[in-house]
C-alpha cells in the first residue's frame, strides 16, 4: 500500500482521530515536558550547559543521565509552565546556540560511545533577528547532519509540538517515536491557515488538512511507532507516562544496539532516503 | 518561458508561501532605478540591471543556459511528479495547483536535475525554480536532490546546486519537512564518498531549503541582494515585534556573519563554479575565459606586450640552474 492509501484507509476507519484534539493535548500545560521525563526516567541526569561560542539556550535541555543501567546523552526542547518560566525558556523555540549546545552533546555522545535520545517539543525555531544573525538555518542544517553521521544508536520521541525544522533538528535518529497524543508537522497550524487560508483563525481547519497525528504520521512512514499514554493523555499521570516512554526507548535502544555501528549509519540514511510520495 | 517570471518575490517565511505572487506587470523594469530593458537585452545581461546591479530572478532553465557549457546539459529523473499523500485542500486542491504550475512554467515540480560540463568539467546539477509554486521543497524536489547526489557519487563529480525557494511544500504535510533530513542524507552520502558540493544561493532561499541541503556546501555562493533566512521578514515582525534591520537576511547580512563564503555577482558566477569545482576536484586549474577573447591584430599586440612584459619580468629572478645562490 503507498502512503496515500494507508491515510485513506486510516480515514475510513476513523482512526486518524480528531486533529484538533491531538493539537490541544499536545499543547496541554500540564503535559510532562523533557526535564519532567528525564528527572524520572533517568537515575541521576546532569543537564550541561552553552554551546562553548556564545551562550546557553534554555530552550533546549541537554546532558547525560543514567538510563536502566547505562549512561546516555539526551538532548529536548524545553517549554516552561507559568509565565515565567515559559519566558524564560522562550516557549520552547530554540535559538542557534541551542542547536550547537545540541550538537556539541552529540559529538560527546559519539565520542564515548553513547547513545542519544531526543525528545521534542517545539511549536518551531525561534524567528527572531538576532537568531538569523547567528546563523538559525545553519545551525539547524548542520545539526541534521551531525546526527545522520552519527556512530552511536539515536532515538528521537515526539512528546508533545514536533514543528518544522525546528523539531526537526535534533530528529534525524534510528528510531523515531510519538506519543499517542502528540503532533510532527511541517509548520503550526495557526502559521498554515495564516498563509494558506490568509487567516489563523482557521488553525482548525489547517489542522485536520495537515494530518499531524501519530497516526497518520505512522501511515506516511515518518514515523516508527506510537508510544501509549496513560487514560486520558500523559498529562493526567506524569510518572505512568514517563514509565511507557522509558520502555519504549530502551527497548529501542537494545536491539539498535545488536547493529554494526556502519549499517546503522546507513540504514539511517536509508530511512530517510526512501521519504516521500511522488510518481514516476 | 520567461515571460511567467515575477519581479515581484516578496520574501516568505517558512514554509514556503504559495500563494500567487503579486505579477507586476513592468517585469523588465528594474524595481530598484527604474530602468528598462528590452527581453533580449534582459538575457544578453544575465537579467542583471546594468545600470545599478539588480539581480532578477531567473527560472531554472534560463540559470542552466547561463551557468553550463553549450550543448553538455543532459536532464534526469524529468518524469518525477508529485502524489497527492495528504488529499490536501486548502482554498483549491492540491492538484489542481500542481496542474496550473505545470501550465504556467512547463515544469514538473520546482527543481530541475541532471549532468552538465561547467568549464569543461562535468558536475551534477540541481537548479530550483521558484516560479514552481514559490520553489517549495515537496517529495519530488527531495527525490531529485537526492538523485542529484547520486550521480554524483557514481559518476564521482562534484554536486552544484542552485537554490530559490521558500522552504518546504506545506500541502506535503510532514512529508515536506521530512524532504529536509533526505536531503541532509544526500548530503552525507556526497561527504562519504568524497565527493564536493558547491551551493549557490539566489533570492529568496528561505525556511526548510535554507536549513538542509542549501546550507551544506563546502563552499556556499550567495547572489547579491539575495534573502537567506530561516524565517521571513514578515514572520520576524509578526512574531517578535522586533524592528527589522535594513538588510535583515539578506547575502550581505550573511556575509558579514560569516554564514557563507562569499557574495559573486550573477556575470561571475560561471567562472566562479568552475575555479572552484576544479580547485575542489584536484583537477588542473580552470583556465578562465580569456579576457581579450577573439584576438584582432590590436589585441594580439597587446597580448605579446603583456607575454613580453612577464618574461621581462621572470629575467629579474634568481636563476635557479645556475650558481645555487638563490
Amino acid at each position: 500500500m503507498t502512503a496515500t492509501e494507508r491515510l485513506r484507509f486510516l480515514r475510513r476507519r476513523g482512526g486518524d482521530g480528531d486533529a484538533w484534539h491531538a493539537v490541544e493535548l499536545a499543547r496541554h500545560q500540564d503535559r510532562p515536558y523533557t526535564l519532567d521525563y528525564l528527572n524520572r526516567i533517568c537515575d541521576d541526569f546532569v543537564e550541561l550547559h552553552g554551546d562553548r561560542a556564545e551562550g546557553d539556550d534554555p530552550a533546549i535541555v541537554a546532558g547525560i543521565g543514567s538510563f536502566r543501567g547505562q549512561t546516555v546523552a539526551f538532548v529536548g526542547h524545553q517549554k516552561g509552565r507559568d509565565l515565567k518560566e515559559r519566558t524564560y525558556r522562550n516557549f520552547g523555540m530554540p535559538r542557534p546556540e541551542g542547536y550547537r549546545k545540541a550538537m556539541r552533546v552529540f559529538e560527546l555522545a559519539d565520542r564515548l560511545a553513547f547513545p542519544v535520545v531526543t525528545l521534542i517539543d517545539t511549536p518551531g525555531a525561534y524567528p527572531g533577528v538576532g537568531a538569523e544573525q547567528r546563523g538559525q538555518s545553519g545551525a539547524i542544517a548542520r545539526s541534521q547532519l551531525m546526527m545522520m553521521g552519527l556512530n552511536v544508536p539515536v532515538v528521537a520521541c515526539v512528546i508533545g509540538e514536533g514543528s518544522s525544522g525546528g523539531a526537526l533538528a535534533i530528529g534525524v535518529a534510528d528510531r523515531v517515536l510519538m506519543q499517542q497524543h502528540t503532533i510532527y508537522t511541517v509548520i503550526s497550524p495557526e502559521g498554515c491557515a495564516a498563509i494558506l487560508w490568509k487567516d489563523a483563525g482557521e488553525a482548525k481547519r489547517a489542522a485536520a488538512a495537515l494530518r499531524p497525528t501519530a497516526e497518520a504520521c505512522l501511515a506516511l512512514g515518518v514515523i516508527d511507532q506510537i508510544v501509549p499514554e496513560p487514560g486520558g493523555g500523559a498529562h493526567r499521570d506524569h510518572g505512568k507516562a514517563a514509565e511507557l516512554l522509558a520502555d519504549a526507548i530502551a527497548a529501542d535502544l537494545e536491539f539498535l544496539d545488536t547493529l554494526p555501528p556502519a549499517e546503522r549509519r546507513r540504514l539511517r540514511r536509508q530511512k530517510f532516503e526512501r521519504m516521500g510520495a511522488f510518481v514516476e | 518561458m520567461a515571460k511567467e517570471i515575477s519581479v515581484d518575490i516578496s520574501p516568505v517565511g517558512e514554509p514556503a508561501e504559495q500563494a500567487e505572487a503579486p505579477t507586476t506587470p513592468a517585469r523588465n523594469t528594474c524595481p530598484r532605478c527604474d530602468s528598462h530593458y528590452r527581453e533580449d537585452e534582459m538575457v544578453a545581461n544575465l537579467r542583471v540591471c546594468v545600470h545599478c546591479g539588480y539581480h532578477f530572478p531567473v527560472t531554472a532553465r534560463e540559470r542552466i543556459v547561463q551557468l553550463v557549457d553549450e550543448g553538455t546539459w543532459s536532464e534526469t529523473a524529468r518524469d518525477l511528479e508529485s502524489a497527492d499523500p495528504l488529499e490536501f485542500v486548502d482554498s483549491r486542491p492540491y492538484p489542481e495547483r500542481i496542474a496550473e504550475a505545470e501550465r504556467k512554467t512547463g515544469l514538473r515540480d520546482a527543481v530541475l536535475v541532471g549532468t552538465a560540463e561547467i568549464g569543461e568539467l562535468p558536475v551534477a546539477l540541481a537548479v530550483m525554480d521558484f516560479t514552481f509554486l514559490g520553489g517549495s521543497m515537496g517529495s519530488v524536489v527531495g527525490e531529485k536532490v537526492f538523485r542529484a547526489a547520486e550521480l554524483a557519487v557514481e559518476r564521482r563529480m562534484p554536486l552544484v546546486s542552485v537554490a530559490s525557494s521558500g522552504g518546504a511544500r506545506m500541502q506535503e504535510g510532514v512529508l515536506a519537512l521530512m524532504q529536509m533530513a533526505k536531503t541532509v542524507a544526500a548530503v552525507e552520502e556526497l561527504r562519504e564518498a568524497g565527493r564536493p558540493f558547491i551551493s549557490v544561493l539566489a533570492h529568496p532561499t528561505t525556511g526548510g531549503v535554507a536549513a538542509s541541503f542549501a546550507a551544506l556546501g563546502d563552499v556556499v555562493i550567495a547572489e547579491p541582494g539575495a534573502l537567506l533566512s530561516f524565517s521571513g521578514p514578515r514572520v520576524v515582525r509578526q512574531t517578535t515585534r522586533e524592528d527589522i534591520p535594513d538588510d535583515f537576511g539578506l547575502a550581505e547580512s550573511n556575509f558579514r556573519h560569516g554564514h557563507i563564503d562569499m557574495i559573486t555577482p550573477r556575470p561571475e558566477l560561471r567562472d566562479m563554479v568552475a575555479r572552484l569545482a576544479w580547485l575542489l576536484a584536484n583537477g588542473a586549474p580552470y583556465r578562465r575565459t580569456p579576457l581579450l577573447p577573439d584576438l584582432g591584430a590590436p589585441q594580439r599586440a597587446v597580448g605579446r606586450l603583456i607575454g613580453g612584459a612577464r618574461r621581462r619580468f621572470t629575467d629579474l629572478l634568481p636563476d635557479r640552474d645556475g650558481d645555487g645562490t638563490a
